[in-house]
């Protein structure tokens, strides 16, 4: 038999532990990454996977554990450590400064000392030899997200590293962004430099990866060859149990009945860091989930906000249910109309972390007690009045809790939005807004919750789903909108739209605006 | 470098030991200063802890004592509980003192007690109008309250004085600041016990406090209000969520924080002076933010925290006139107490952790 020659191994970490308090963040890992290999870090939200890389970045210490670099052990202390030991990460939210050029953010990120001019160059050499295309001189705040993204990437490239560690890379990029940046690491590794690469997505693992390590509670449960799988296969080991497909049902009872409509809809941002709506036109039928793609920070908040009634409309009539103007109502007058919003953020915005499931209950609920004409009971209105909805809802929408009516906190992502989802359909709107329903929540949950907001246009209502995720835009949607700067994209059909289209639209390239429908 | 890690939930050990552990400290620290500057550690203690409580007349003092640090910090409590941070009780009791004892001096010949009534409505719309200006320049044009209501004290000191050296100054005072006596009807009077008479200076405004702590109680525990009040508190953008109108809340809790400074300056004032003067509070606007905090906004708790801070104030003037120890030392040995007994508070909820600096 031949010998099959042993890849030669860059990074090899044995026994990793880390706990904060007593929550176990890593537990026992073992990993070792090759030379010149694109390696998967997979995993659900808070498996661990952000716990590792911080460690092999210097970020945080291990408890115990060793890491062997070149098979000699090293203590990575500091980011700066890692950084002479090879190793270069990008992170999730990118550590710029907006008022600063490329140049400039790169050069104090810097170890050594380097002229100006010499760096300009050398920015330029890197970001042509790697097709990085970002101009030195340009201020970050001019630049897109992904452009942000390449210079972080050439300013971990400045360093000559062995090991680039990229955590969710792709989680603000369009399409076409993604493309590309797969393209740029496929050469770096192929040029020799190992990639740890952290996602939860499981196409994306499959398509650029050499190896995938399968993180779960903290625990490295498998490392598999990413080229010899399928998504099924890496979702259900990551989960740990079978996936239920989603019964789709879509476009069974889509009506002609306009549920909601926003007509020329503009609001001024009002912090300098807001998006100002412009000139949005929207319409969502009863039976149908329209979705509305885009970028993070495009709009989707001063949306969501205005459409929930958190702020109000310039003009009475900017939004209609059915032919009613509603622009005026506030958020407690809109869901006594049967319009139900969830936030993008779940906890301090649709839930108060430090109070119970009955009091969160109550908080969308008091206007509805007491039903009695007692003044004392009118006096007395307090969250113990919602008690058995808040039971109800905890068992309605299989909500796992610790204990009998625990404190927000101490319920899990999943479990949590699924309460909320719950707390809103059971007042039975007939419109519901969701911004990012699954953001963060396990598959399972995720599940679910999609199931939920399928059932609710089949039953006749309107959906309206914000979401950053294309595929559950795909997955679920009727019709298709892209919101870009704060104007929103044509609305089309589900199978007029292409994922690309969407792309571009998503990147502002594409020019169908609202306006060229109305002309 | 220390730091501090979130508990999951309060650990009942420390529950019981921190606040003996502060108490231990306090005392252990207190002895140590006590020594060092001469002075018979034990005997001080004594003085400070237990003399407060060795006659039923002193103990009836301490609630006397209480009573204005309770009122305001109950006021004071739904201000903090929304995460509004109304500095200046001390000049919305100046000023609520200020107009009930300028109205009550309108009607020099009134008796019936009924009159104490109506002062105490309009201590309360007087040290109301005074929260009012930082309310609504926080609310109009985003004017940072804590300023705001601390300058306000500045100004409510010095206008309480212009107006008693000046316009409400008694002809008959032989040059003293004060204004004239109080009619009888503006008068609390200390309540009789049959066969003791009086106890100490136990007066008939402490039945407020009785009245207070349990309405309070239900306000921010069992009435929507008190709800809202408190999810603005926690976090404001879900009471923007459920549709809680913010600049209300934050102007209904100003109105009221500032109305019960007011009106504890009235049962003050008419209990224990009967006419005004340029000094009326004694620094117990300030003291009640201590006692607000101390009672963990609970108003059961700042019943306690009350009378815990009274005992120490009587004790600390009851060592000054026995042992002579200077109001400053007192004081340092006030705030020994106070730093051990919130890092005991801090150490239920937080678990400390060592680590070398890297």
């Amino acid at each position: 038999m031949a010998i099959k020659k042993e890849p030669e191994i860059l990074l090899k970490a044995s026994k990793i532990n880390k706990s904060f308090g007593n929550f176990i963040a890593n537990k026992d890992i073992d990993i070792s990454i090759a030379k010149g290999e694109i390696h998967a870090l997979l995993g659900e939200n808070g498996a661990g996977k952000s716990t590792l890389v911080k460690i092999f970045y210097g970020v945080l210490k291990p408890d115990t554990g060793t890491i062997e670099i070149n098979n000699s052990e090293v203590s990575i202390s500091s980011p700066n450590s890692a950084r002479k030991n090879g190793v270069g990460m990008v992170f999730q939210h990118f550590s710029l400064f907006p008022a600063l050029t490329v140049a400039e953010n790169i050069l104090i990120a810097l170890d050594k000392k380097i002229k100006f001019k010499d760096l300009i160059l050398e920015i330029s050499k890197l970001s042509k030899e790697w097709e990085l295309f970002v101009d030195p001189l340009k201020r970050v705040s001019e630049l897109s997200v992904g452009e942000q993204q390449r210079v972080e990437i050439i300013r971990c490239l400045m360093q000559n590293p062995k090991l680039l560690i990229m955590d969710e890379p792709t989680s603000v990029l369009t399409p076409q962004e993604i493309s590309n940046l797969f393209k740029i690491l496929k050469r770096l590794a192929s040029s020799g430099c190992s990639i740890l690469y952290i996602s939860h997505k499981l196409e994306e693992i499959i398509e650029l990866a050499d190896q995938v390590t399968i993180l779960k509670s903290g625990e490295s449960i498998a490392t598999i060859n990413a080229k010899k799988t399928n998504t099924k296969f890496l979702a259900e080991t990551m989960v740990g149990k079978e996936i239920t497909d989603l019964k789709k049902t879509n476009s069974m009872n889509v009506t002609k009945d306009i549920a909601l409509e926003l007509k020329d809809l503009n609001k001024a941002k009002e912090t300098d860091f807001g998006i100002s709506l412009k000139n949005i036109n929207l319409k969502v039928n009863y039976g149908e989930i329209l979705g509305v793609a885009g970028i993070a920070g495009n709009g989707q908040v001063e949306l969501m906000e205005i459409l929930s009634g958190e702020t109000q409309c310039e003009k009475e009539n900017h939004i209609l249910l059915e032919t009613r103007p509603i622009g005026f109502k506030n958020i407690a007058e809109r869901r006594l109309l049967g319009i139900e919003t969830i936030p993008e953020e779940r906890t301090l915005h649709a839930t108060v972390p430090n109070f119970t499931i009955a009091e969160n209950t109550f908080l969308t609920y008091f206007f509805k007690y007491p039903k009695a004409n007692n003044i004392i009971s009118n006096l007395l209105n307090n969250p113990q009045n919602s008690k058995i909805e808040s039971e109800n809802i905890i068992k309605d929408n299989d909500v796992r809790c610790p204990e009998a009516n625990p404190l927000a906190n101490q319920l899990s992502g999943g479990n949590l939005q699924k309460f909320i989802l719950g707390r809103s359909l059971a007042n039975d709107p007939k419109v519901a807004i969701f911004s990012q329903p699954t953001w963060g929540v396990d598959i399972g949950a995720a599940t679910s919750i999609r199931q939920k907001l399928l059932n609710l246009s089949n039953s006749g209502k309107a959906v309206i789903l914000i979401s950053q995720d294309l595929e559950e835009i795909f997955e679920l949607s009727d019709k298709i909108c892209v919101i870009n700067d704060g104007a929103l994209s044509k609305i089309l059909p589900v199978a007029q739209i292409t994922a690309e289209d969407v792309g571009l639209l998503m990147g502002g390239k594409l020019e169908t605006s609202n306006e060229m429908e109305s002309t | 470098m220390i730091t501090f890690i979130p508990r999951d939930k309060v650990s009942k050990n420390w529950t019981i030991i921190g606040p003996i552990l502060s108490i231990f400290l306090t005392i252990f620290f207190g002895l140590l200063i006590f020594t060092f500057l001469g002075y018979n550690p034990l005997e001080t203690l004594y003085q400070i802890f237990l003399s407060p409580f060795s006659r039923i007349d002193r103990i009836s003092d301490i609630l006397v004592k209480a009573c204005p640090l309770i009122i305001v910090g109950i006021g004071l409590m739904l201000c903090f509980r929304a995460n509004v941070w109304n500095i200046g009780a001390e000049g919305q009791f100046i000023m609520g003192t200020l107009l009930a004892g300028s109205f009550a001096l309108l009607f020099p010949s009134v008796e019936t007690k009924f009159f104490i009534f109506i002062m105490i409505v309009i201590g309360f719309i007087g040290g109301a109008l005074w929260a009012f200006i930082p309310a609504i320049l926080k609310t109009k044009l985003n004017v940072n309250e804590i300023l705001v209501s601390l300058m306000l004290v500045y100004v409510a000191m010095l206008f309480i004085d212009f107006i008693v050296r000046g316009p409400l100054r008694d002809p008959m005072s032989f040059g003293f600041p004060l204004s004239k006596p109080y009619p009888e009807g503006a008068i609390i009077n200390k309540i009789p016990f049959p066969a003791i008479g009086y106890l100490g200076q136990l007066h008939y405004g402490i039945l407020f406090i009785i009245l207070l702590i349990p309405i309070s109680w239900l306000f921010v525990n069992k009435t929507l209000s008190g709800f809202k009040i408190n999810v603005l508190g926690a976090a404001p953008k879900a009471a923007k969520f459920a549709g809680f109108k913010q600049n209300t809340i934050t102007i209904t809790v100003l109105l009221i924080s500032g109305g019960l400074a007011g009106v504890a300056g009235v049962i003050e004032v008419s209990a224990n002076i009967g006419q005004l003067q340029p000094e009326v509070s004694f620094g117990y606007g300030f003291t009640a933010i201590i006692v607000a905090f101390l009672g963990r906004l609970n108003p059961i708790g700042i019943l306690f925290a009350g009378i815990i801070i009274a005992t120490v104030k009587l004790g600390a003037d009851n060592a000054q006139m026995s042992m002579g120890i200077p109001k400053v030392v007192t004081g340092l040995f006030e705030g020994i107490l106070l730093f051990f007994l919130l890092t005991g508070e801090t150490l239920q909820k937080y678990k400390i952790k060592w680590s070398k600096v890297t």
